[in-house]
């Protein structure tokens, strides 16, 4: 047989041991060059996949202070490794470069986004939260019975973020009297 | 995995929770049968053992069928039954039923537009509910408050007021001739899909409801569930392996959320939030809440105090009724889409948006983008700008030229959040489950998480407030506020809060569970149901053991509320004296020998109680529940089959037309839910429903849906190149024969109409979805998928702008699965012209 004919992949499938041609017949220089993320990586973090409520397993690969990779926990009873296409893009969804890095602010009938400072923003939210809530607030209702709330600010969202960040935010808001707080398991 | 027969009804399992239904194939590979009952064929159809289409917004005449068809045929567990569930308990005689008022229940006040629910309650007793409407009518002259043995019972179910022969009468009408006139349902196809749930269910076997979405977006949604959960009590599917009625929800945490509470109407663990008429006093508040009832919600005052100890710390003592008044109260209903109009009505100035797109999310887009642009002020905290903060310069009323930045007075911070993988945290998954996930890296640049949000902007506030002495500042001043501040960026340690919510004891250690929680201050817990995550002083949501490692039931992975406990009310799958139903569906049993109940999960009763136990008179709270009750949460320690109390729109689900229908109710005069919340404004127009002049305009009935690639309103995955890859473009889906009826093209442009929006989609012409025949006439239905936007990578028209907002009473929950609508070919009217 021509030296050039024992090349062709199928020959080498054949009689090389792997019929299918999924393993060593189907290695190019460039793969075998190619070392997985997850080989290379510093820390391993324990993770829950952030998109519904199936609570799949993931394991969060670091290198070098980056996240590279995101893959399915075996380990979990729930999902066995598994990750659905959402799931699977988890990587993409941290590390996207259309993810918004810094506070963007509009100002009063602007046409624009400025850029301030993550402090400044802080702090006018806070004035602007004392402002709204002074002037709206009902220390008691017509009859004189207690109400100690605003109906003048509004809270939406919790879904997508953690247990404690849910009961530290309703805290808050149920301390300055802040009634109107919900989430996503409203619609 | 367990189940005999899986019924995935109200949701597309396969494809929205595909990593979940591996456990429905595994099911099946032990010779378990899956059902699809769903108005679409879908990939969940298509590994189903049986498909059935039905017509959206008809769920109740089709559950209600395979209660009579159990009732009738006796294929009930008449020994579960009698036993669990208030069949046998006698109603107060003045009840009656849709039957007799034609689609009413007694006590409908026209005026107020509400329900009274005295005639609703047990004979000789008043029943506090345990979930819903908490609150129950006193009771009248020598009746009583409903602690463990009920007033009046017959254990034969024959008395005319029994809970057995109402339920037989209010569904006696239910036949499957109404179910093939209602649903669109041949009366064969239902039948052979009763059979196999009736011979899947029973001691030897069990039938599981797996739902979503599809089942709770509708005027009576809440009655949707209620009505499967009857069916379940009636087949004894409940506490018992493989049984169950299964939500699938659709966020992370929004389980989570919602015990923790970012919801109006309840503090953390359901804990009722004081209403304006409730008394001021810490007991005159707990006792017509549940407190002098029966069951664990007995214990009300103590997990209601632990709270207030948790939010006000030694600012809570027993002198000042552990400062209960600091708690403000509500008048109303304050639920978002109240907000909503609150905006658009100029008295809601300021907003903040954690983690959710309502401009694209929530039904009738187009008014809750009004409302942004109406606002002073608007936070949103997110990975990605998304529609909700660029509502200004990038909405569908700035593109058409209605409105212009320029003349939008909000005043809008942006501000970047950080993700799952840059943050310590637990998420609570669809079945109760909190898992921990570690923070990887720190977050780069302005983001961070919402814990360091909540806590600076506390700070912030506090600082400022500090020299006011103001009275109603206390509150926020008084708060417990101290927790351990770690790295550069000095985020609160998640791990702190996840202690507080746990609870602690007056000496300052971890409480090992909500048994040891107190109503004197010596105990403070942030959420009882959560007491013990933190037992021990370790974090129990951290916990992965690997599932090889050890039994099914997996008890050492994460930990589930309460008590780690896997399957709720697990009681009762032993019968009354304490043995399992078979060995098949072994799970508890009662170890006379040990003195106390095994098996591989946590008991979800007190461990040591035996079947035998009668309460002593003057017992409270669950010991006031005899051993063989398993239902510990209720007051009676029953399943109810009829609900006393709880419900504003009846005790018993009925069939109601949804708000915008095509088709006559075929069972009551009464065309939709009474009880329903609409908003009669000009901002807001309903369609004429059927037999009302102008409803041939929308003749068609539109629904919506998710798909794989994407995650609710997009947020998470429209900004993704992958993602929007796999599902670029939004469409609808239309059966050859509406294709043909309105001449849509494959692959062309349609406009879907409503009076609220017109939205343009790309054509899917599948036989996917079938027309069905209803009340005589072909039935044709539009399938929208709800997750596009005007910004991301992918974008298109939102399908939630075509809804209005009508509401479900008890939940005020939107209904956007079955509404009217017309379909036209081409593009919207801006887009052709342009």
């Amino acid at each position: 047989m021509p030296f050039e004919a024992r090349r062709w992949p199928v020959w080498r499938q054949v009689t090389g041991g792997d019929l299918l041609g999924l393993g060593r017949t189907s290695t190019s220089t460039l793969t075998e060059m190619r070392t997985a993320r997850t080989t290379t990586a510093d820390r391993v973090a324990t993770s829950i996949c952030p998109y519904c409520a199936v609570g799949c397993g993931q394991l969060v690969y670091v290198h070098q202070g980056e996240v590279t990779q995101i893959e399915g926990d075996p380990a979990s009873p729930l999902s066995r490794g598994r990750l659905c296409p959402k799931g699977a893009a988890s990587r993409e969804l941290v590390n996207s470069p259309l993810r918004e890095l810094k506070v963007k602010y509009r100002r009063p009938y602007g046409t624009s986004w400025e850029e301030i400072s993550l402090d400044s923003a802080m702090d006018m939210i806070a004035d602007r939260v004392i402002a709204t809530r002074d002037a709206t607030f009902e220390e008691a209702d017509e009859q004189g019975r207690p109400l100690r709330r605003t109906m003048g600010i509004a809270s939406l969202g919790g879904a997508t973020i953690d247990n404690e960040e849910n009961y530290l935010w309703r805290k808050l808001m149920v301390g300055l009297g802040v009634v109107q707080v919900e989430n996503q398991a409203r619609i | 995995m367990n189940s005999d027969c899986v019924v995935v009804m109200g949701s597309n399992m396969a494809e929205c929770h595909p990593v979940a239904f591996q456990w429905v194939v595994e099911a099946q590979k032990r010779g378990g049968k899956l059902v699809h009952v769903d108005p679409r064929f879908t990939r969940t159809s298509a590994l189903a053992d049986l498909h059935i289409p039905l017509r959206a917004g008809s769920d109740i005449a089709f559950l209600g069928g395979l209660i009579h068809y159990a009732l009738e045929n006796q294929r009930y567990f008449r020994d579960y039954v009698v036993n669990y569930t208030n069949a046998a308990t006698i109603i107060d005689e003045r009840f009656l039923d849709t039957e007799d008022l034609d689609g009413f229940f007694s006590g409908w006040n026209q005026d107020q537009g509400r329900y009274e629910n005295r005639t609703w309650q047990y004979r000789g007793g008043s029943v506090w509910a345990a979930a819903g409407q908490r609150t129950a009518p006193p009771p009248q002259g020598d009746g009583v408050v409903v602690a463990g043995e009920v007033p009046f019972e017959d254990p034969s179910l024959e008395d005319p007021h029994c809970v057995f022969q109402l339920l037989r009468r209010h569904f006696s009408r239910y036949t499957e001739e109404m179910v093939e006139r209602a649903c669109g349902v041949p009366a064969d196809q239902f039948r052979r899909l009763a059979e196999l749930i009736c011979d899947s269910s029973g001691p030897e076997r069990t039938t599981c409801f797996v739902y979503a979405v599809g089942w709770t977006q509708h005027t009576v949604g809440v009655q949707y569930i209620r009505t499967a959960a009857i069916l379940q009590l009636l087949l004894g599917n409940m506490g018992r392996p493989g049984g169950g009625i299964l939500a699938l929800r659709g966020h992370a945490n929004i389980q989570g959320a919602t015990d923790i509470a970012t919801l109006f109407d309840v503090l953390p663990g359901y804990l009722p939030m004081p209403m304006v008429q409730d008394a001021t006093d810490l007991d005159g508040f707990c006792r017509p809440h549940g407190g002098a009832a029966g069951g664990y919600w007995g214990n009300l005052k103590a997990y209601l105090v632990s709270l207030l100890k948790a939010y006000w710390g030694d600012a809570a003592t027993a002198d000042n009724q552990f400062a209960f008044h600091y708690l403000p109260r509500l008048t109303g209903d304050h639920s978002t889409y109240q907000s909503t109009l609150g905006m658009v009505d100029g008295t809601v100035k300021g907003f903040f948006v954690l983690g959710e797109n309502p401009a694209v999310g929530s039904a009738h887009g187009t008014l809750h983008r009004r409302g942004l642009r109406n606002l002073d002020w608007l936070v949103v905290r997110d990975l990605y700008e998304i529609e909700t903060a660029g509502f200004w310069y990038d909405s569908p009323e700035v593109a058409a030229g209605e409105v212009r930045s320029e003349e939008i007075g909000t005043e809008v911070f942006f501000l970047p959040a950080a993700a799952h993988t840059e943050k310590d945290g637990s998420f609570t998954n669809t079945q109760r489950l909190l898992q921990w996930h570690e923070r990887a890296i720190d977050p780069a640049g302005d983001r961070r998480s919402e814990l360091w949000f909540a806590y600076w902007l506390g700070q912030r506030i506090r600082e400022r407030l500090a020299g006011r002495q103001m009275d109603r500042d206390r509150p926020v001043l008084d708060l417990t506020w101290d927790y351990p501040l770690e790295g550069e960026q000095r985020e609160p340690r998640a791990e702190a809060v996840l202690r507080e919510i746990s609870g602690v004891a007056a000496d300052g250690s971890p409480l090992p569970g909500l048994g040891a929680l107190r109503d004197d201050g010596s105990t403070s817990s942030g959420t009882w149901i959560y007491c013990g995550a933190y037992a021990g002083g370790q974090n129990q949501t951290a916990r992965r053991r690997p599932h090889w490692e050890q039994s099914w039931v997996a008890p050492e992975w994460g930990w589930a509320w309460p008590m780690n406990r896997r399957v709720l009310y697990n009681r009762a799958s032993a019968d009354p004296s304490g043995r399992p139903w078979s060995e098949r569906k072994r799970y508890l049993a009662w170890d006379a020998e040990q003195g106390r109940w095994t098996g591989p999960d946590v008991p979800d009763f007190p461990v040591d109680r035996a079947p035998s136990y009668k309460p002593p008179p003057g017992a409270s709270a669950e010991n006031s529940l005899p051993g063989d009750r398993p239902f510990v949460m209720q007051a009676d320690g029953r399943g109810w089959l009829f609900a006393p109390s709880g419900l504003l729109d009846g005790p018993m689900p009925t069939h109601y037309e949804p708000q915008e229908s095509l088709t006559r109710n075929p069972l009551y005069e009464q065309e939709a839910n009474p009880a329903r919340q609409r908003f009669l404004r000009p901002d807001n127009p309903y369609h004429p429903t059927a037999g009302e002049d102008g409803a041939d305009h929308f003749p068609f009935v539109m629904t919506t849906y998710r798909l794989t690639e994407h995650h609710t309103a997009g947020g998470m995955s429209r900004f993704l190149a992958r993602l929007s890859q796999l599902q670029p473009e939004m469409f609808c889906e239309v059966s050859p024969e509406l294709a043909e009826l309105r001449q849509l093209r494959h692959g062309g442009w349609a406009t879907i109409v409503t009076a609220r929006a017109s939205i343009e989609a790309r054509v899917l012409v599948t036989a996917r979805v079938t027309p069905l025949r209803v009340e005589g006439r072909q039935l044709h239905q539009v399938g929208l998928p709800y997750h596009w936007g005007s910004r991301g990578l992918v974008r298109g028209d939102s399908a939630n702008d075509l809804f209005p907002l009508v509401l479900d009473p008890n939940v005020h929950i939107q209904e956007v699965k079955a509404a009217t609508c017309d379909i036209r070919p081409g593009r919207r009217a801006d887009q052709a012209s342009s």
